[in-house]
């Protein structure tokens, strides 16, 4: 493979000869200006005026996959979506939660916040229902530690280290909590 | 089968008791997932900074498989047909569609309508589970998917699934002409393939902007440009401006999205207080070193609910932002046209083929960019019998 253009090619010469680069300055680069297009200005994506972009919500929907469980949609649409994803539907608190992100627009905070609100408590109540289900999680396996011993020995003691600290520092305070 | 399981944020495995897909749509169909790969999109769910990424999810947007089984309307795939499976679930009959914009379907999430339906990616990309586990089902088969050219290498086939047509459409979106200056912020797997397929639109000079010294020696090499270490210069933007006679690229993508490094206010907003969606650093690189009328491809994702960026910079200096999710769909005949022309080797870009099972330790080496790694490629248990 070749290296570094600059070293190839004299862009001053040829933008002060005046005219374009022509393939030939580029010779090393396998299909420079295959795709060479003037009328891509301004260009993709674009509204196509010519298509029924004018109709509205009036197409022929694709047939709708059943509901059978519950599905939380946007108020700014009227309905749910022709095809929908069934991982993981809303349940416990965090479902609470959700639930009430979506009496909110796409345009609100409460929305966006409320969600990401929703997703933290979700992370608890996974370690309970691994709990539940006999199965301790192993976050040293889950964050991928065993990667970083292999491949960034410093990296991992670094984050051991905060962690570490971090559990100090709580116990530290819980206990000085505990003798008030 | 086996899947992964998101725990948290930094925290995911993959579990063996997931319940296998199943027809759900007279259009859907399930496909055995032979090849999948971890993308800097699953980063930012990774990190836990896409709103209603629920704990149980399987993650994966990339993949290729056979057909196992088909939904009654589905006519064009057969079982056992080997299909490229495009990030983006699309329905082929809304005025988006028609239009060429399959990111942007507005019949595959219900969730949200500014974003279209995505494989493995949240409830807030419609809430499917992804292609990071054996099986996937995939909704409107006839629509998306398509049948695997016979000398199209598998490796090539899964990078034509995102990277490839999201590289060139950022490189698209900037409507470069003869002669232009490129700037791509972001040297991985997304800027790397922006910045060679900006030569083939006739890019004068590729400049790419990273802080990973590996990315940037092999940016240099696969895609022969330019290739500069922020953490080396005072300021990027001056930096960029000095280099182009002092008027600026003509053309600035950003390649980074919402997890960019480089700017100790925007991470401390954006990463610690989480009063913005992720740091916007490279987007107000762009917009500040782009020239007045120039224009800003964004195709690093940004989510909701909103960024701090420079756009009184970009209202003055009058310039045209173009951005959106890739249209894989629309671009996947042109893409293996320049593959077999020899324009483009995507599986170059592949450093690590990792099996399934050991998916913490693959987010974890893509993540921290251990290895020298640029992309990595994960295989199911049962692609290897
Ligand atoms: N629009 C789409 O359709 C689409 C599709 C796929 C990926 N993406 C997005 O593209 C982006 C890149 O994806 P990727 O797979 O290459 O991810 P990646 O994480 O491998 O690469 C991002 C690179 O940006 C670099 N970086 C960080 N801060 C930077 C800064 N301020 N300036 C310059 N570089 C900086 C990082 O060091 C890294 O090398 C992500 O946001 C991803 O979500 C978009
Ligand atoms: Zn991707
Ligand atoms: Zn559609």
């Amino acid at each position: 493979m070749e290296e570094n253009t600059r070293d190839n090619v004299d862009i001053k010469a040829w933008s002060k000869k005046g005219g374009a680069p022509t393939p030939k300055d580029f010779a090393h680069i396998k299909g420079w200006g295959a795709d060479i297009d003037p009328e891509n200005d301004p260009t993709y994506p674009m509204r196509n005026r010519e298509k029924e972009d004018h109709g509205g919500y009036d197409w022929e929907r694709p047939p709708l996959q059943p509901v059978n469980m519950e599905v939380l949609h946007s108020l700014e649409r009227p309905n749910i979506t022709a095809v929908f994803g069934t991982a993981m539907p809303p349940h416990g608190l965090s479902g609470q939660i959700r639930r009430f992100a979506f009496r909110y627009s796409e345009a609100s905070y409460i929305h966006w916040l409320s969600l990401i609100m929703a997703d933290r408590v979700n992370v608890v109540e996974g370690v309970i229902d691994d709990l539940k289900r006999g199965q301790v999680p192993n976050i040293y396996a889950e964050k991928g530690y065993k990667a970083l011993w292999k491949h960034d020995r410093t990296g991992l003691f670094k984050k051991l280290a905060v962690g570490a600290l971090v559990t100090t520092a709580a116990v530290a305070l819980i206990a000085r909590k505990a003798k008030d | 089968m086996l899947a992964v399981n998101y725990r948290g944020p930094y925290r995911i495995r993959a579990d063996r008791d997931r319940p296998m897909p199943e027809i759900l749509h007279p259009e859907d169909a399930i496909v055995r997932v032979t090849r999948t790969c971890i993308c800097g999109s699953d980063l930012h769910l990774y990190h836990g900074l896409v709103p209603d990424t629920r704990v149980g999810a399987t993650f994966g947007h990339e993949f290729i498989g056979v057909v196992e089984e088909i939904g009654p309307d589905v006519k064009k795939l057969k079982v056992g047909d080997q299909v490229i499976v495009p990030f983006n679930i699309a329905c082929g009959k809304c005025t988006f569609c028609k239009q060429g914009l399959f990111a942007n379907c507005h019949e595959a999430n219900p969730e949200a309508t500014a974003v279209g339906g995505v494989f493995g990616y949240s409830h807030t990309a419609g809430g499917f589970n992804g292609g990071q586990a054996e099986y996937a089902r995939v909704p409107y088969a006839d629509v998306g998917p398509m049948v695997i050219p016979p000398d199209l290498h598998p490796d090539d086939a899964v990078l034509l699934t995102d990277v490839v047509p999201t590289g060139y459409q950022a490189a698209e979106m900037g409507g470069i002409q003869p002669g232009d200056t490129v700037v791509v912020f972001g040297a991985g797997p997304i800027g790397i393939m922006a910045a060679k397929c900006s030569w083939l639109f006739g890019a004068g000079r590729v400049i790419v902007i990273d802080h990973v010294e590996y990315r940037l020696d092999f940016v240099r090499k696969y895609a022969q440009c330019e290739a500069y270490n922020f953490k080396s210069l005072e300021d990027p933007v001056a930096f960029i401006k000095k280099t182009t006679d002092s008027l600026g690229a003509d053309v600035c993508i950003d390649a980074v999205g919402v997890d960019a490094a480089g700017s100790a206010m925007q991470t401390l907003t954006g990463k610690k207080l989480l009063m913005q969606a992720g740091a916007a650093t490279a987007l107000h690189w762009a917009i500040n070193a782009v020239k007045k009328g120039g224009v800003v491809s964004i195709i690093g994702v940004y989510g909701p609910p909103a960024n701090l960026v420079p756009i009184g910079s970009a209202m003055n200096k009058g310039v045209t932002i173009r951005t959106n999710q890739a249209s894989v769909k629309r671009l996947l005949p042109r893409m293996i046209d320049h593959i077999q022309k020899g324009h483009l080797d995507p599986k170059a870009i592949i450093t690590h083929h990792i099996p399934l099972e050991e998916v913490p330790d693959a987010y974890r080496i893509f993540n921290d960019k251990l290895d020298n790694c640029i992309k990595t490629v994960l295989i199911p248990p049962t692609a290897r019998v």
